[in-house]
């Protein structure tokens, strides 16, 4: 029986970050996973790997599409698929070897295998067990498969499958239009697929607002990419996805499908229900304001309790859980956790939108700003796209942000600092911005809450 | 001295008893009402105790403690909880308090604090451990007292330029308002037997009721809850516990008047001028609010009568608005006494033997010693500084 001050189940990024700051304030930790390189999710199979394949098709996109604006004559490009995973594939193990090379160098025990619970302070994982005071559930996040669509893992997929594809699919269709059917379906497009993104709701990322997502999906649209919102998909039979639109029954040929409605919490296989860990209604780990479980000694961090499923938020959880453990003060703000979507241009935001504001009945102040008008995007020929800073209006603190733009997700970090300290959009505006960056437009939208934008009427 | 007992609450059938792991609190703190004390931990769950009621916390047990249900754990002296008045609420404890001020001040409350003269460093910060945010000085540049000067620049003592003649002197004739209140201010001084008695007073209880409520009475009378209201509620507050200021002296007779009309100094460019509110007892706070704003601005224009001047039993005058730190305010002959107001400054004081950093402001009672004794000056003055620390009091007539 091995024996640690704290044990975490699960070495993504919210358990190896736990894991790593628990090391730091000097707990013996072991640090579980399935997988056989750490990292979980994001670095194996989500966040990591589609940003690389992000990167490299955009590549493809600026060498086959603009190239010639900037004067260079490339003749006709071909694309080495298996080159292009390739590297996919080395950036995701660079990364978990350096996440295995810290743990390692923080002496943590990093065990292999399927976990679950033998008592609230016991683990089983195989024929092992571990014991400790305090344990973290870090099991993170599945893809939700839809009962009528089951994933076959050749035509009817999910992200897990959509980053791997060993050719590039004639037509692909993508069911879900939020951040990560966009951004597959972005990648096989620019490798030449034919792709129909199909969302149910009235707009593709629906939380965002009403004119960021206007203008995001005529963008979208002028790439290839066709929209169709308002569809409820019914099946796939025939080659073809079938949906319904009102009465207006609608096909969508399709050679391979991506399923990416969503992620659900994964607690498979952890024999929770025998230590009396319950669950909510929507399956995730139940807990307490301080990420507490109903067991005692049991936490819980990241996709598999409520609140964004965001990397960073799983992060944020790690920390403040291993801080609480050692006794020291921890703090998560999920209020202000930013959230982007990675295609081209990219969108983030921040807080409150207008319509989310308007909705809680507050009065607000809005500025916005063009990319166009932005002396560094034009020259980077990065004109599409415009920032957004909601402020209330009688005080003028900033309630939230929108981007739309080349980089949008480093450009809302400012917005967030300024919002961790109750900065009103004057604060903003009255902090020096360098010349001639994109940073500016936010800077400029910041100056628009009180119309005294200077590059824009 | 009423002892709050603080129990185990009931935490459910099964459960006879736990472990207190930790208190929120230290020893002898001032609590505020609901502010989590400690952590119980059961064998089913881990939850917090809270206060009841504000005041000053003895322990009884310590932490780590085994405890039953029921069982009183602490007292609370709420009478401590009078002394303490609550403090806007920063975000955390006094460490990152210190550090917000250190921090230095958001580009818009620099701009904010040029343009207005407020001090950042007097209003209490509603941002990250305790900041002012610009939102924090807009407040306050709306609530600045109703008694307004033109601007805190266009103080008195500014010299303007000799004429291009190279005269070194210019003469002038003193206007008649002036030369009346000259006249008048050397015979209170000569006919009473003038002198001034101070006291302190905590804003942070007026500060916060303001910063609660003046959405709703703006939204209900149109106009802004500012500070003269609580300072006129709490003199009347006083006079009626001290009804020895709320008399004359006429020949050899003693007068005492059973009305509360109180004259609000009002500095304008002719001078200075003490038009009265009438019955400021039967007035609410909206009226006081109107009352002065109507006066200040008859004042300003020109257009007080002497019918506006005379009749008050006492006066206010507020010095603060100049940044006036403490002073010693001349008596508006026929009264008997005058209360100085002066700047809120952000101090630290000691309370219940922790330093505090609160926004404090001087009070100054000049009184006529013929007539009012020092007991009796020191009481009323006593009596003012408690209604404003603790408006609760006005409401109660304690």
């Amino acid at each position: 029986m091995d024996s640690f001050d704290l044990i975490v189940i699960g070495a993504g990024p919210g358990g190896y970050v736990c894991a790593f700051r628990a090391a730091q304030l000097g707990l013996a930790v072991a640090l579980i996973d399935k997988r056989a390189t750490l990292g979980g999710t994001c670095l194996n199979i989500g966040c990591i790997p589609s940003k690389a394949l992000l990167h490299s098709s955009e590549h493809l996109a600026f060498a086959q599409h603009h190239a010639a604006e900037h004067g260079l004559k490339l003749g006709s490009i071909e694309i080495d698929l298996a080159a292009l995973m390739q590297r996919k594939d080395a950036v995701v193990a660079k990364l978990v070897g350096g996440v295995a090379q810290l743990a390692k160098a923080r002496k943590i025990t990093v065990v292999t295998g399927a976990a679950s619970f033998d008592s609230a302070n016991t683990i089983l994982v195989g024929e092992q067990k571990l014991t400790a005071k305090n344990i973290v559930i870090a099991t993170g996040s599945a893809p939700v498969e839809l009962p009528f669509l089951k994933f076959d893992g050749k035509t009817v997929v999910s992200s897990d499958d959509a980053i791997a594809f060993d050719s590039v699919p004639k037509k692909l269709v993508v069911v879900g239009g939020g951040a990560i059917g966009l951004e597959l379906g972005s990648v096989w497009s620019r490798l030449g697929s034919d792709v129909t993104v199909v969302e149910f709701l009235p707009k593709i990322i629906a939380t965002y607002d009403d004119d960021i997502v206007r203008t995001f999906t005529r963008l979208l649209q002028k790439q290839g990419l066709k929209i169709e919102t308002g569809a409820k998909v019914t099946g796939f039979a025939a080659g073809a996805l079938t949906a319904e639109r009102g009465a207006e029954k609608l096909s969508f040929p399709a050679d391979k499908v991506l399923v990416a409605v969503g992620r659900r919490p994964f607690t498979d296989g952890l024999a929770l229900d025998r230590v009396g860990i319950e669950l909510d209604e929507k399956k995730r780990v139940k807990v307490d304001a301080r990420l507490r479980t109903t067991a005692p000694g049991v936490w819980a961090i990241g996709d598999v309790v409520a609140g964004p499923m965001l990397a960073h938020k799983a992060e944020e959880d790690g920390v403040a859980v291993a801080e609480w453990i050692a006794g020291k003060a921890g703090h998560v703000n999920w209020d202000l956790v930013p959230a982007i979507v990675y295609t081209d241009p990219e969108v983030a935001s921040i807080g409150l939108g207008e319509e989310g504001a308007k909705a809680k009945g507050l009065a607000v102040a809005i500025g916005k700003f063009n990319f166009a008008a932005n002396a560094r995007a034009i020259a980077a020929g990065n004109p599409d796209g415009f920032t957004k800073i909601i402020a209330d209006a009688k005080t003028d603190k900033i309630l939230g942000a929108q981007i739309l733009g080349h980089n949008a997700g480093e450009l809302i970090s400012e917005v967030v600092t300024h919002m961790e300290y109750g900065g009103s959009a004057e604060d903003l505006a009255r902090t020096i911005h360098a010349h001639p960056t994109m940073t500016e437009a936010v800077k400029e939208a910041a100056l628009a809450v009180s119309k005294r934008a200077i590059h824009a009427l | 001295m009423p002892l709050l007992e603080v129990k185990i609450p009931p935490m459910g059938e099964s459960i006879s008893s736990g472990v207190l792991a930790k208190w929120h609190v230290a020893n002898g703190a001032v609590v505020k009402k609901d502010q989590p004390l400690f952590e119980l931990e059961t064998d089913k769950i881990t939850s917090e105790g809270t206060a009841e009621s504000a005041g000053k916390i003895t322990f009884k047990i310590e932490a780590g403690a085994e405890v039953k249900i029921g069982q009183v754990v602490a007292t609370i002296d709420t009478d401590a909880a009078a002394a303490a008045a609550p403090t806007p609420p920063p975000v955390a404890t006094a460490t990152p308090e210190a550090s917000a001020k250190e921090a230095p001040p958001s580009p818009a409350v620099r701009r904010l604090a040029a343009e207005t003269g407020i001090d950042p460093a007097t209003i209490p910060g509603t941002g990250k451990a305790g900041r002012v945010t610009k939102g924090d000085m807009l407040a306050a540049t709306e609530a600045q007292p109703a008694a307004p000067a033109d601007s805190p620049a266009a103080a008195p003592s500014v010299v303007k330029p000799a004429p291009s003649t190279g005269e070194r002197q210019t003469r002038k004739k003193m206007t008649p308002l002036r030369a009346r209140i000259a006249q008048r201010l050397v015979a209170a001084q000569q006919e009473a037997a003038m002198l001034t008695t101070f006291n302190e007073a905590d804003m942070s209880a007026v500060i916060a009721l303001r910063a609660k409520y003046q959405d709703d009475f703006v939204k209900k009378n149109g106009l802004k809850l500012g500070f003269m209201s609580f300072f006129a509620k709490a003199v009347v507050h006083a006079l009626r516990e001290v009804p020895a200021v709320n008399a004359q002296l006429d020949g050899d007779s003693i007068v005492e008047n059973h009305y509360y009309d109180i004259g609000v100094a009002v500095s304008t460019d002719r001078g200075l001028m003490v038009p009265v509110i009438r019955d400021c007892d039967t007035l609410g706070m909206a009226g006081i609010e109107k009352s002065i704003a109507e006066a200040a601005k008859r004042a300003r224009d020109g257009k007080i009568t002497l019918a506006d001047l005379e009749g008050g039993v006492f006066t206010i005058t507020n010095g603060g608005i100049f940044g006036s730190m403490l002073s010693t305010p001349i008596i508006n002959p026929p009264q008997s006494a005058i209360l100085g107001l002066h700047a809120i400054n952000e101090r630290p004081v000691a309370l219940a033997g922790q330093v505090v950093i609160r926004p404090m402001m001087y009070l100054a009672l000049s009184y006529d010693h013929r007539l009012i004794d020092g007991r009796e000056a020191v009481t009323f003055l006593v009596k003012v500084k408690q209604a404003i620390e603790d408006p609760a009091r006005l409401l109660l007539s304690i």
